[in-house]
């Protein structure tokens, strides 16, 4: 099913999947683009609701606050498809900060390079133990979620590292790109280039391939190893960049920072669609999965009565709602 | 693996001693590390070490006979630890109504999140590692509002002999783990229920296929493993003489997890070693009390721990193939 599955992803055309029934098609619609119709649909009634809603001033503050999970939700939403996962994100989020802040002293460019080398490398070698090794993606990121954000903690001495205002580096956080805070602009440009990554080139495809079966994959001589290296190694560059803009934002190298990402940046990737089985899946929908995500956050600040405790329970209910409605409209999708 | 290209005798050796090495490391690894200790830790070979060690290793090792469980039908628990928390809140909160109805509440609760946990497994067919996750998130969370994050004091005093009291000499939370052990191996061994993990964790379509109950298997392995992290969190309240949601089994699903695999039970399923996972939880304990009595800071024993979880598992991987 697989195959047939995603050349309906890529192109919108119904043709991959002939012989599905007219609802059929419309779960699978759903399944792919509900997102997106949840995402309007709570921007409508949000911006009915609170007046402050859609001024320029708090969608700017949505934007900006969900552009750090953003750039790891691009990463993520490559692991995922090719039927991995990445639970080290938060702690190569805070590693990353805190690289930033200890190397803006030295040089700002230091300060942006460092954290994105260092978390590359680390991915680097997470995906050498999945591939290489056939070790479980869960347990090796697992172990990397425990080590890294130790790592994090030592580097730090277990206190925010400050960053001093007149460094050049926090222009990476509260600068200016043609009227947007910096971080929104690369979030937008991840998300463009991942996306043509992910439909026009040959290693979109292969990552389409090992999800939709790792067997056949390797039966059509598709490198998976080095597939699935890069896209390990891209998820801890990129979850390192963000952790640099984040730090850059709130001038301070924060080594507790994006404990429990992990989980909103899974969910956002199966809020978009993708299957966490693998196979199928596209940045479109992660971005509107992002968004929801983000503009959720924002309605629950609003209400103002939800501690953090709430959100916890809130983040993790929501997973487990959105899951459930999608393994409901995939097996209506194939029955 | 490597030997067999540098000949054919170097080979023959690896190929026999491998094997061993992966079922009976964890072993070897424990002796080793009480060697270390003897040499190097003060004061390492007395009774109180010892008591100390089976004290302090009853909640992971309470938690990695249940996750030993879901580990063979080939699934992950990574909620035990927020299940702790869940049950650990519970007990200040129903001690009102007499010790009795605390602990029973504080068992159901584990054993009712353990049963969210297998229902989405077994009958919503979600993965088990997204399934757990959630609720990993979700149930720390529900703790600390239900005790609005605060630490809340037990001063119950049959409550706090399950942590504290030593009938006969021997410390209570040894006695718990020993029963634990014995209940677990029981099922396992003598009942038809553990044939069916074992079958499951197997081959899962032949198991359904054979007519055997793979759903309510799969709901029954659950809650045990919420029921076993109930009963340490439950330990681990005693212990401290108070329930903190915030702490309580904070990362113990990567201890658990690994005590089990350490013991030679592999992650793809069809096989528990309940001894393995006993001297893995106690290997896991050495580890901790080696760093801690070694002075080393915590956030660097943190970064071992993930490198001693990742030569575990690596070690075990490849089972069969030499």
């Amino acid at each position: 099913m697989a195959t047939g599955h995603v050349q309906a992803a890529e192109d919108g055309s119904p043709a991959g999947e002939g012989g599905a029934s007219r609802r059929g098609r419309l779960f699978a619609l759903l399944q792919r683009r509900g997102a997106i119709v949840v995402l309007l649909l709570v921007v409508v009634a949000a911006s009915l609701r609170f007046d402050s809603f859609l001024t320029e001033r708090n969608l700017e503050n949505i934007a900006l606050q969900s552009s750090f999970l953003g750039l790891i939700v691009v990463g993520m939403t490559f692991v995922i498809i090719s039927g991995g996962i990445d639970l080290s994100v938060g702690s190569q989020l805070a590693l990353g900060g805190v690289l930033a802040a200890l190397m803006v002293p030295v040089s700002w460019v230091l300060a942006i390079l460092v954290p994105v080398a260092v978390c590359g490398l680390i991915g680097c070698g997470q995906g050498l133990l999945i591939a290489k090794a056939r070790m479980a993606p869960f347990i090796v990121t697992l172990a990397g979620l425990l080590g890294i954000r130790g790592l994090a903690l030592a580097l730090a001495g277990e206190q925010p590292i400050g960053i001093a205002n007149d460094s050049p580096f926090v222009w990476f956080g509260q600068g200016q790109i043609l009227g947007l805070t910096t971080p929104i602009v690369f979030l937008i440009a991840a998300f463009a280039v991942g996306a043509l990554v992910l439909t026009r080139t040959r290693y979109g495809q292969a990552v389409f391939a090992i999800g939709g079966s790792e067997e056949s994959a390797r039966l059509m001589g598709i490198p998976v190893e080095r597939t699935k290296i890069i896209a390990y190694t891209t998820s801890g560059a990129l979850s390192g960049f963000a952790g640099a803009l984040l730090a850059a934002s709130l001038a301070a190298g924060q080594p507790v920072a994006g404990a429990g990402w992990e989980l909103d940046a899974i969910s956002a990737v199966v809020v978009g669609g993708t299957l966490l089985t693998g196979g199928a899946g596209t940045l479109s929908g992660s971005f509107a999965g992002v968004l929801l995500l983000g503009i959720l956050l924002n309605v629950i600040n609003q209400l103002g009565t939800l501690g953090s405790y709430t959100q916890q329970l809130v983040s993790g209910v929501f997973l487990i709602a959105v899951v459930l409605v999608q393994a409901y409209l995939t097996r209506r999708q194939r029955s | 693996m490597s030997g067999r290209a540098a000949g054919a005798e170097r080979s023959f050796e690896w190929s026999t001693i491998a094997p061993w090495l992966r079922d009976r490391g964890v072993y070897v690894a424990f002796a080793v590390m009480v060697v270390f200790n003897l040499i190097f830790t003060e004061n390492f070979a007395s009774l109180i070490t010892l008591y100390n060690l089976l004290i302090q290793v009853t909640p992971v090792l309470l938690c990695s006979l249940g996750l030993a469980l879901v580990i063979g039908t080939e699934g992950i628990d990574l909620s035990v630890g927020s299940i702790m928390a869940l049950s650990s809140a519970a007990v200040p909160l129903y001690l009102g109504y007499g010790w009795p109805a605390a602990l029973a509440i504080a068992l159901l609760v584990g054993a009712f999140a353990g049963a969210i946990n297998g229902s989405l497994v077994a009958f919503a067919g979600i993965q088990p590692i997204i399934a757990t996750l959630a609720m990993l998130v979700a149930g720390r969370g529900l703790a600390q509002i239900f005790t609005n994050g605060q630490l809340l004091t037990v001063t119950d005093p049959t409550v706090l002999a399950l942590g504290q009291a030593r009938p006969f000499g021997i410390p209570a939370p040894v006695i718990v783990a020993v029963v634990a052990v014995l209940v677990v191996a029981f099922l396992m061994k003598r009942t038809t229920f553990g044939r069916y993990v074992l079958a499951i964790g197997g081959n899962r379509s032949a198991s359904y296929l054979s007519g055997h109950p793979v759903r309510r298997t799969l709901l029954a392995v659950y809650i045990i493993s919420g029921l076993l992290a109930a009963v340490a969190g439950i330990v681990a309240t005693a212990r401290l003489s108070a329930s903190d949601p915030s702490n309580i089994g904070l990362l113990i699903e990567l201890s658990a997890i690994t005590a089990v695999v350490v013991g030679g039970t592999p992650l793809t399923g069809g096989r528990v070693r309940l001894a393995g996972t006993v001297m893995g939880a106690l290997l896991m304990q050495l580890i901790l009390t080696t760093f801690i009595s070694n002075n080393l800071p915590f956030t660097v024993a943190q970064v071992l721990t993930a490198g001693i979880i990742l030569v575990a598992v690596y070690v075990q991987k490849g089972r069969g193939a030499a």
